[in-house]
């Protein structure tokens, strides 16, 4: 779980081109959205995507997203649960 | 009673750095087939939210339209106009390659949203809040003056009373790659500047120009401009025609113009127009930017920003003189760009 | 008040006719041309459904008897065919004998070509040709050029609002003098890029998009284009011109709220509104029809309906939706609706929003389910496009 956890915020940087951070920044129960590290609705569609080509997890519907992309911690718990790559 | 229109304020990224009072003075002519454009900090300017999806080309746009604004003293335009060749090619091409890469799977986003032509001035207003008439032009060396004469007709006839005008293109890899492949583009390896020029294809670069216009004329105001035309097609033997019938229009005879700035860009076989333009003005000097600035289809608006410059200043530096005529004053110039034949436009300025 | 700017020809091609009387009879049948994709391949197809013109380039090339070395894209190809259309019906025999001018708009341009050489370019020089075919401008100049037309010819790129601008600037053009006449409109082929970009925003219905509706679940892409011809007072005069309809009313704003999603009170759509108002000199009262922009998006509709609502209050017109008929068609969709609000105005019918089951919960507004003749004096054109660019038309009777 660590691991994954670590493995997220080192793609959830470089997929969404967040520069200026490193994955020491990133706490696991920081908010993604809003305030903490400030992604919006764009950037929950390219988590969307990222669930897909790396976990193999499809979402259908992108309201979904809202409870799984809070921290990384409920993306890895998440991911955990329903991965099949 | 149309009112007259005046720009206030200029902004530039170009490959010879940021729009500044030397410019145009200390620039050297490029001799590469492919220049970039000198890039400023954007950190200062832009969030690094925002800032990490952007393209250059919409950098370059962000920052040329606020140094603009600045210099107008405009805090929110009437009007937000912009023009583009190519549009945002580094997203199209990404969004693009991802499609053709990965079988149209795994894609995101982000490069699709920005690759929308109207990506820069939408920028512009959302970072403005400007709520404002917002159009983008994309019509290859006429995308830029579209934009100006648009902006032009609502300032003249009382529908705004600022307008940001302005234009941007920016280089993406394989884009340019087939223009070279079609000999648009010199050849890697050739070391020509425009006079220099005897090779097929073109020094090409990419950049970006803003214009704070405005009906209100300050000590600060650079030039007037009285207006615009733009041709789609147009033969060299109807050259003299078009520009007379211009001229009329605006009550100016040919020997009232004082000097003329030409984009000239070392085409070898289309640079002929330009010859045939300024034979109609045998007394005056004759201005080129493109050596400077290089050539995409948006580079005639930095020949609006030299033209400008030229009028306030009363001179023209050395380095931008195509020929050798001289003028004791600068008070009615008239711009000529076309490409490859086509595309022609006319602009037609005044000192204030 | 000024009585507008006349529109004296129409012309159009699209998933339910080839030209402006098949899209009528498909409109007054309401028969609607959502399909799967045939044309082209794509890995969307099983999962979306699109406004396709039945007709390959190769069949649009022979009805334009364009030489076979051309290299015109799909989008120039539509464009030529609705172009020509206009054309002949506001009875224009000399190009060259008033100050015209082409105003077009795309959003795709030459991409549809782009996509299937992109690499190919670098190997086979016979693809050559479509590679200055790729711009938006080049649909433009292509149109010009088939036309016989010489003089301003310019582009319009602002996404779904594209063709709305493009009328906008044609009037402002002939009012202010600067032109007698001018062909306005827009023109977008489907393409790859496009269906994967509206997929990856995850606004694509698998099935036929519902606007307005509780349950709509996105918007089915489409492809089309339409033409008006717009002329001056004068030569309307002095030419006896038959006038179809006039603009009397436009207007442009910006939402600056989102790239891509429109405000929660639907602000652009609102101020562009007014605007429209303003210039043709009416109130709300005035406007018998809206076709509105509804994509069938949930956030369109909504965003849309709260701006009607702002505007209209407790009154908002009849409106309805023509997207479920033709799909989204981009850049030209403004451009075939301003048709079809002519069509409107010329037949007295308000045309159906299909597919309409659930008012939506937010507010009470339902479109109008059924073809309907009625008594209409003005209506009103919605399209809005990303980057928050709001465009409304206002149309009146002849």
């Amino acid at each position: 779980m660590a691991t994954l956890k670590e493995e997220l915020k080192g793609k959830i940087i470089s997929v969404l081109n967040l520069e200026d951070i490193d994955v020491a920044d990133i706490q696991d129960s920081d908010p993604l959205f809003g305030d903490g590290l400030g992604l919006d609705s764009i950037d929950a569609l390219e988590l969307i995507v990222l669930l897909d080509k790396e976990y193999g997890i499809k979402l259908s519907d992108p309201k979904q997203g809202k409870a799984i992309f809070q921290s990384i911690q409920t993306m890895a718990d998440y991911i955990e649960a329903n991965r099949t790559k | 009673m149309k009112r007259n229109v005046y720009i206030n304020g200029i902004g530039a990224v170009t490959a010879q750095g940021v729009w500044h009072e030397q410019l145009l003075a200390q620039a050297e002519a490029l001799n590469q087939p492919i220049s970039v454009a000198q890039q400023p900090s954007y950190k200062e300017l832009i969030a690094p939210a925002m800032i990490r999806r952007m393209s250059t080309g919409i950098k370059m746009g962000i920052y040329a339209a606020q140094q603009a604004l600045d210099e107008a003293d405009i805090a929110l335009p009437d009007a937000i106009i912009t023009g583009t060749g190519l549009g945002c090619l580094e997203d199209s091409e990404k969004f693009l390659k991802n499609i053709l890469d990965n079988d149209e799977q795994f894609l995101t986003p982000t490069s699709f949203i920005q690759s929308t032509h109207n990506t820069v001035a939408a920028q512009i207003a959302l970072r403005l809040r400007c709520k404002s008439y917002n159009f983008t032009y994309v019509h290859q060396s006429v995308s830029f003056e579209s934009a100006l004469l648009d902006g032009l007709l609502q300032l003249q006839h009382n529908e705004a009373q600022t307008v940001l005008v302005g234009a941007c293109d920016e280089i993406s890899d394989h884009t340019y790659l087939l223009l070279q492949t079609i000999g648009y583009i010199k050849a890697n390896g050739i070391r020509e500047t425009v006079k220099e020029s005897l090779s097929p294809g073109v020094n090409y670069a990419e950049g970006t120009t803003f214009f704070g216009l405005s009906t209100l004329h300050t000590p600060q105001s650079y030039a007037m401009i009285t207006d615009v035309t733009i041709q789609n097609d147009l033969d060299k033997d109807s050259i003299a025609p078009f520009v007379e019938r211009f001229l009329q229009e605006n009550g100016v005879e040919r020997n009232t113009i004082d000097a003329v700035v030409v984009g000239i860009n070392g085409d070898t076989v289309f640079d002929s127009y330009y010859q045939q333009f300024t034979d109609l003005f045998p007394q005056a000097p004759a201005i080129y930017y493109k050596h400077i600035v290089g050539q995409y289809d948006t580079s005639s608006a930095f020949g609006l920003a030299v033209a400008a410059q030229i009028l306030k200043d009363q001179k023209t530096p050395a380095n931008l003189l195509w020929n050798t005529k001289q003028t004791s004053a600068y008070r009615h110039v008239l711009l000529y760009n076309q490409f490859k034949g086509r595309d022609h436009s006319l602009i037609l300025m005044k000192s204030c | 008040m000024a009585s507008g700017v006349a529109i004296t020809g129409i012309g159009m091609i699209s998933s339910i006719g080839k030209n402006v009387e098949e899209n009528l009879q498909s409109l007054l049948a309401e028969r609607h041309g959502i399909s799967r994709v045939e044309n082209f391949h794509t890995r969307q197809k099983e999962t979306i459904m699109v406004g396709e013109i039945k007709l390959s380039n190769a069949a649009l090339i022979r009805q334009l008897s364009l030489p076979e070395d051309n290299n015109f894209t799909r989008t120039a190809l539509l464009g030529a065919c609705a172009a020509k259309e206009a054309l002949a019906s506001a009875n224009i025999q000399d190009m060259q004998a008033y100050r015209t001018g082409l105003i077009s708009s795309t959003s795709v341009g030459g991409m549809d070509f782009t996509e299937r050489h992109f690499y190919a370019y670098l190997e086979d020089s016979t693809l050559h040709k479509y590679i200055t075919s790729h711009d938006a401008g080049d649909s433009s100049h292509k149109i010009a050029a088939y036309l016989g037309l010489q003089g301003l010819v310019t582009t319009i790129s602002t996404a779904c609002s594209s063709a709305a601008n493009a009328i906008m600037l044609g009037a402002r053009m002939i009012r202010s003098g600067k032109l007698d006449r001018a062909i306005v409109g827009g023109t977008d082929a489907l393409s790859k890029f496009t269906i994967n970009g509206f997929n990856t925003l995850m606004i694509l219905s698998d099935t036929y998009c519902q606007p307005f509706d509780q349950n709509r679940k996105g918007l089915n892409l489409g492809e089309a284009a339409a033409y008006l011809v717009l002329e001056s007072d004068e030569l309307v005069k002095k030419d006896n011109k038959k006038v179809l309809a006039y603009l009397s009313g436009y207007g442009n704003a910006n939402d600056a709220f989102h790239q891509t999603a429109s405000s929660e009170d639907g602000e652009g759509a609102f101020l562009a509104m007014q605007k429209a108002f303003r210039m043709a000199g009416l109130a709300p009262q005035d406007i018998d029809y809206i076709n509105v922009h509804g994509t069938a998006t949930p956030n369109n509709d909504l965003s849309e309906g709260r701006a009607m609502m702002r505007l209209f209050g407790n009154q908002v017109p009849e409106f309805s939706s023509t997207k479920a008929f033709t799909g989204h068609t981009l850049a030209a969709a403004a451009a075939i609706e301003a048709v079809y609000s002519i069509l409107a105005l010329q037949y007295q019918t308000v045309f159906a929003n299909l597919h309409f089951a659930t008012p939506m919960e937010e507010f009470q507004l339902q479109p109008q389910t059924k073809t309907k003749r009625q008594a209409i004096q003005h209506v009103l054109s919605n399209s809005f496009g990303f980057g928050g660019n709001c465009s409304t038309l206002i149309f009146s009777k002849a």
